[in-house]
């Protein structure tokens, strides 16, 4: 079975964010970068099924900038077996990146797409439902536990009213939720292995897609600073202040 | 010998091109890679555990090295022909920085994978090698080093402990006790210095398993207390003869040799934690509250922190440098051919003065930012509620162990002695001369140049014209008996420290201007740097001469000082601090091109 995990760059999560100075952008200058959170855990659980004898080829592919070959050479060094990233500069809305994704998946024709829910830098949590939705496949999200056997994936999900189980017959995508498992360290061993194995670059135009977004990111700025406490008189006050100022009764 | 761009001591005469030493900024991103790597597994597993390790709870540190072999993490420095990494010495330094964020552990991982193990791979047969080594890379074995004794520390070869061939000529019976063995509560195998016949001092590669290898009890110690530092006990200790290391006699060639790389990684790892102590620092000054703001508003705060970040720039700087400069001499060695210890042995000697410069310059800027670190914590800083203690606890051990540093600034002048007497500083006594017949000449003095780092650079020229008629006019002055007169040494091995440190810096920040690097904060620390840095070689080479000159020399040499150390250019170190300082509490950390 083969599996394609994504694998998007994003600021490392505990890294200080803030604005750039004409807030079109976060300051990027200096910023630490990682592999999203949540991709990562798609990608652990993808190598736990190759370790468990259920996968056999682990393809990690990335969309933007060449920087992102960085985080594919985590990837590798974890344990994905080869990488193809989709090079563009282009600014891309969640539409657009599962088109090109879809594109991939049509081209590597993998049983299973394992991607992170959501990835910390947009939030969207769009990308793998959009997919599943284009091509026509099965979608598990949020997934928490994940069961292979024969063609079928049975799949444990976190939702607001408990744990909802799943089965999706195989080819389909899952995404994962934070509790699926706990990424493994890289091993220097990992990273130096990484150094010969495959990375491929593509650009849009190579998948026969120009990506145009429709979403625009208008103005990136700081949340206001939080205002100090104030002293009230009496109850009286602290009523008619909760209603009027703070509007929450 | 190999075609390097500097050899060991030259940095004393020669001027060096930015382009031609290692800056931090020049790592690829799989050495960031193998950074983040160690950094998560530290981070992760071992601070974590902090409690634990530092109670020594059964298993807890041995559990993590083992963990660390699994990761490859123990095995940068050796060839893959054994199981290693075979990562470049900048490599292996950076890996070393990073995993030193837990002071004991930083110790017990150093001690195995250093003094340990290293060792072996410098001076063992192919057999040896082959037994011990692809073992201590994976951690299923772990290594400790035993060379001192109760009577015997700083003067190694007064080692009492004796080996004695048995009647059938298979074994050494060795005999005595060692002090201070890091990882013995849990090491596998020591390197032990024993002299054969009580005469002839020689290494043997001990296995803890041997007949009549015991350990004491474990040190109460006021730091590092997570670290095992116990007695080796030899009560006819029967080590086979294949386990002899290196010659009969030669020992001394593998405790001095290892300790070039193991005080030059100290450096490394005072690296590491002095700046997790600024990052704490920062946040705990950001945190406290008083006169109604917090405390890291305040000037001599601020001074602290900018004092911290700008010695740690200047560490980093002087670290990676030699690394750079060890990587020279250590590239390309293949690990399988017949002379491999022979090359090892070359490279290893090639900068033991800069390796010593390193120990000093390192151990005391970490203690300098730890006892920073709890002076801005204040009261609670004296309390276990806070990391300050423990991190004021565990810096001072790096003054005392791998040679104190009393020990490595006589090494320093006495190796330099012994490179020029040898003629591996060429050039070294024209150049005095050349400086005594420059003092006979009237100079006009001309002010300092406009461009800051380009007055830094004078500075560099200046101090070393300095330090060289200083040292030179000392030696010629007091001849042999300047071994004997270690106050003199000591002063001229305080201007030898901060020169290299201060080049380092030069050199590093020049480079990143030339890459085209934001360096508004490189240059603030380097300007003051240089500032002080020079003040102290200019205080350090006065004292040194008024030690040994008199009458129309003590003149002479006076104003030869003065004419080198005569600066004009204006440096506000206030506006500049602050503005370090600024950096500082905005990111929580020293100043990286980076980001982290």
């Amino acid at each position: 079975m083969k599996v394609l995990v994504t694998v998007k760059r994003v600021p490392d999560p505990y890294a200080k964010i803030s604005p750039n100075a004409d807030g079109t952008d976060i300051a990027r200058e200096g910023l630490t970068m990682a592999v999203n959170p949540f991709d990562e855990i798609a990608l652990e659980e993808a190598i736990r099924l190759k370790e468990a004898g259920k996968a056999t080829e682990i393809v990690a592919v990335s969309i933007g900038g060449a920087e992102s070959q960085e985080q594919l050479r985590t990837a590798l060094a974890m344990g994905a077996d080869r990488a193809i990233l989709v090079q563009t500069e282009e600014p891309l809305d969640p539409p657009s990146i599962a088109r090109l994704l879809a594109a991939i998946v049509q081209r590597e024709q993998p049983q299973l797409i394992l991607m992170g829910k959501q990835a910390i830098d947009m939030d969207d949590n769009q990308v793998g439902q959009m997919l599943a939705a284009i091509l026509n496949l099965p979608q598990a999200t949020f997934a928490s536990k994940i069961t292979i056997e024969d063609s079928t994936a049975t799949v444990e999900r976190e939702t607001d009213n408990g744990i909802e189980t799943i089965r999706v017959p195989l080819p389909a995508v899952i995404t994962a939720d934070l509790r699926l498992n706990e990424p493994r360290y890289v091993a220097l061993t990992g990273i130096v292995r990484a150094r010969t194995k495959p990375l491929e670059t593509l650009t849009p135009a190579d998948l026969g897609i120009t990506p145009k977004a429709r979403v625009r990111l208008k103005k990136v700025e700081k949340p206001p600073a939080r205002q100090a406490g104030k002293r009230v008189a009496d109850v009286k006050e602290l009523v008619r202040l909760l209603k009027e100022e703070a509007r929450v009764i | 010998m190999k075609n390097i761009s500097l050899r060991g001591g030259e940095f004393l005469l020669r001027e060096v091109e930015p382009s031609q030493v290692f800056t931090p900024e020049d790592f690829t991103s799989e050495d960031q890679a193998i950074a983040q790597a160690a950094e998560d597994f530290v981070r992760g597993e071992v601070q974590t555990r902090n409690a634990e390790i530092e109670k020594q709870a059964e298993g807890v540190t041995v559990g993590l090295l083992k963990k660390a072999g699994e990761l490859g993490l123990l095995s940068g420095d050796l060839p893959e022909a054994y199981g290693g990494l075979n990562l470049s010495k900048t490599t292996s330094t950076l890996l070393a920085e990073k995993m030193s964020l837990q002071a004991s552990f930083a110790v017990s991982w150093g001690a195995h994978v250093g003094i340990g193990t290293l060792p072996i791979l410098f001076f063992g047969t192919p057999e040896q090698k082959q037994k011990y080594l692809p073992k201590l890379a994976t951690g299923e074995m772990i290594a400790a080093f035993s060379l001192s004794e109760a009577n015997c520390g700083s003067d190694p070869l007064s080692a009492r402990t004796k080996a004695t061939l048995s009647p059938d000529g298979k074994y050494y019976l060795l005999n005595g006790e060692k002090m201070w063995t890091t990882n013995a509560g849990w090491a596998d195998l020591f390197i032990v210095f024993a002299k054969v016949d009580g005469e002839k001092f020689t290494a043997f590669i001990v296995e803890r398993n041997f007949p009549g290898v015991s350990v004491g009890r474990e040190e109460h110690k006021l730091g590092i207390k997570g670290s095992s530092t116990r007695r080796v006990i030899l009560e006819n200790a029967q080590v086979p003869v294949e386990n002899v290391l290196h010659e009969i006699g030669k020992g001394h060639h593998v405790a001095f040799g290892v300790l070039n790389i193991g005080r030059f990684k100290l450096a490394a790892a005072t690296l590491g934690g002095a700046k997790e102590a600024l990052t704490i620092a920062t946040r705990y000054a950001k945190d406290r509250q008083q006169f109604g703001q917090p405390i890291a508003n305040f000037g001599l705060i601020r001074q602290k922190l900018a004092e911290m970040a700008i010695q740690i720039y200047a560490l980093e700087s002087t670290v990676y440098r030699t690394a750079g400069m060890l990587d020279e001499v250590f590239h390309g060695i293949d690990a399988t051919a017949p002379d491999a210890n022979a090359q090892y042995r070359e490279a290893d000697e090639e900068y033991p003065v800069e390796c010593a410069i390193l120990k000093v310059f390192g151990s005391e800027v970490l203690d300098f930012v730890a006892d920073e670190t709890m002076q801005i914590h204040g009261g609670f800083g004296y309390t276990e509620e806070f990391p300050a203690a423990q991190i004021y606890r565990d810096s001072r051990i790096n003054r005392i162990f791998e040679g104190t540093n009393e020990i490595n600034r006589l090494l320093m002048l006495d190796q330099l002695m012994r490179r020029a007497l040898k003629g591996k500083l060429p050039g070294l006594m024209e150049k005095i001369q050349a400086l005594r017949a420059e003092l006979n000449q009237p100079q006009m003095p001309t002010p300092d140049p406009a461009d800051p780092l380009e007055a830094i650079g004078r500075y560099v020229v200046n101090a070393k014209k300095a330090v060289l008629i200083t040292a030179g006019m000392a030696a010629e002055q007091v001849g042999t008996e300047l071994e004997e007169k270690q106050e003199i040494v000591g002063h001229l091995a305080d201007c030898l420290i901060q020169l290299y440190a201060m080049e380092s810096v030069w050199l590093r920040t020049r480079k990143l201007q030339q890459k085209g690097l934001d360096i508004t904060i490189p240059l603030a620390m380097a300007r003051v740097f240089a500032y002080d840095a020079f003040d102290k070689i200019e205080a350090s080479a006065r004292r040194a001469i008024h030690s040994f000159a008199e009458g129309d020399m003590l003149q002479i040499l006076l104003t030869a000082l003065k004419r080198y150390t005569r600066r004009t250019a204006e440096v506000n170190t206030m506006a500049l601090r602050r503005q370090i300082a600024e950096y500082v509490t905005q990111h929580e950390r020293a100043w990286s091109a980076a980001g982290k």
